[in-house]
């Protein structure tokens, strides 16, 4: 019987955490990538002019936002192939989080676009601005303004969720975790350790966004 | 064991959605009662409890509600607590749920005019009767929105008890699952278990938030 707690073997398997640790960041950013591609296009269809595709969007985003990732990551897990697509664990799990982000992306840029108002549009297109440069430049810009703490927020969620991806053997670090803990039986150690290090990605994350915003958001002062 | 998804293999999700529902009473309890103590902290008077109770909703929010279960789970092994699986994973719940609910309510309780505690304090109505009778009351009207919508929250996670094993909706969709070779058919079914759930709580939730908008303006 070794003794009660032994982060030594945390130490000896830190090389392999810390690569899921980017695991994880790599997994949560390809995920937010897709969620907001989602998220854009789907208050773009959520405004359509075509009914199905207006009610197609609100079904998807109700539907995600009301059941369990889990749940979710199992069912594309299993469907995809059923499809033809043969993908590796990390890209399903990457498709899985952009879909349950994406999902909650839409309803969070629809708020920040709605709060634009309608008057703006119109000097834009007065201005002699394409549609798209003015759902760009002036629509969607200042309404990511508006919603960034919002979006930021979830985003992070999105991370700690990509914890989850390691039901289906994902690259990460929890499922890096879950080895070094099979291997050695150091459950509570390997487990406080990632959560420790779960913290330190989400402020990590955090300090990320707020130089995002401050690069991109910011109002020209030139 | 049946090889297709019939009448036997529903019959034992809803038996798993009998726990999820437990599980999550538990946890919206427990979670209430802590929550409350949580926020009253966080809005007290006390710098030392304020910056304690920050704290401690900073680290729940900021990491994976599995890594919770797990460390709760095995931690309270490791002090020599054998406890059943499912309590391990209801305190697991119920500490993030008060981290959560507790941030709620702060919020809830700092949007109260402050007028109306100060004319309180003027009238000499001493904190636990202020905050009984006159903070709270109008603090739950204002949180009733995102409670709501944070039981929606709180149902779906229960589903990450499967993966610590205890079985309860997800984790009997796994066993059905690997019993029948149809995924596909009991996930979706599986799903709209959840949907049924959670859908008229997110409607109820929304519809609270609307007429709460319409009676502030």
């Amino acid at each position: 019987m070794g003794p009660v707690l032994d982060f030594g073997v945390v130490s000896d398997a830190l090389p392999a955490l810390l690569w899921g640790c980017l695991g994880t960041m790599g997994l949560a950013v390809a995920g937010m990538v897709l969620a907001m591609a989602i998220g854009i296009g789907g208050v773009l269809a959520r405004g359509s002019r075509i009914a199905p595709v207006r009610t197609a969007t609100i079904a998807f985003v109700e539907i995600i936002r009301n059941t369990p990732f889990l749940v979710q990551i199992f069912f594309l897990f299993f469907a995809l192939p059923q499809l033809g697509l043969k993908l590796n664990p990390t890209v399903t799990a990457i498709i899985a989080l952009g879909l349950n982000g994406g999902a909650y992306a839409i309803e969070i840029i629809r708020g920040g676009v709605q709060s634009i108002h309608k008057g703006q549009t119109e000097a834009g297109l007065a201005l002699g601005l394409h549609r798209a440069q003015v759902f760009r430049l002036v629509v969607l810009k200042p309404a990511l303004r508006a919603i960034y703490p919002s979006l930021t927020g979830q985003f992070i969620l999105l991370t700690l969720t990509s914890s989850i991806c390691s039901s289906v053997a994902a690259y990460e670090l929890t499922s890096v975790a879950q080895r070094i803990e099979s291997d050695t039986f150091r459950s509570f150690e390997v487990y406080f350790t990632i959560t420790v290090m779960y913290l330190a990605i989400s402020w990590i994350m955090m300090t990320g966004f707020a130089v995002l915003s401050r690069q991109y958001l910011s109002y020209p002062t030139r | 064991m049946g090889a297709t998804f019939g009448l036997a293999e529903f019959g034992f999700l809803l038996s798993g959605l009998r726990w999820t529902l437990l599980l999550s009473v538990i946890a919206f309890v427990g979670g209430g009662l802590v929550g409350l103590a949580v926020a009253l902290a966080r809005t007290g008077t006390s710098a030392v409890l304020r910056r304690a109770t920050a704290g401690y909703i900073a680290v729940f929010q900021g990491t994976p509600l599995l890594m919770q279960l797990f460390v709760v789970y095995y931690g309270l092994g490791l002090i020599g607590l054998q406890v059943p699986a499912w309590a391990a994973v209801a305190i697991g719940f119920t500490l993030n749920a008060s981290a959560f609910l507790g941030e709620i309510w702060r919020g809830a309780i700092q949007a109260v005019p402050s007028g109306q505690s100060e004319a309180a304090t003027a009238l000499g109505i001493r904190y636990p009767a202020r905050m009984r009778h006159i903070v709270l009351p109008q603090a739950f009207r204002i949180a009733q929105p995102a409670t709501v919508g944070y039981l929606v929250q709180l149902i779906k996670g229960t589903s990450l008890a499967a993966i610590v094993g205890f079985i309860e909706l997800a984790r009997a969709g796994q066993i059905v699952s690997n019993q029948t070779y149809q995924p596909i058919l009991v996930f979706g079914v599986v799903g709209a278990l959840y949907f049924v759930l959670c859908w008229p709580l997110s409607l109820y939730s929304a519809r609270l938030e609307t007429r709460f908008a319409a009676n502030a303006r």
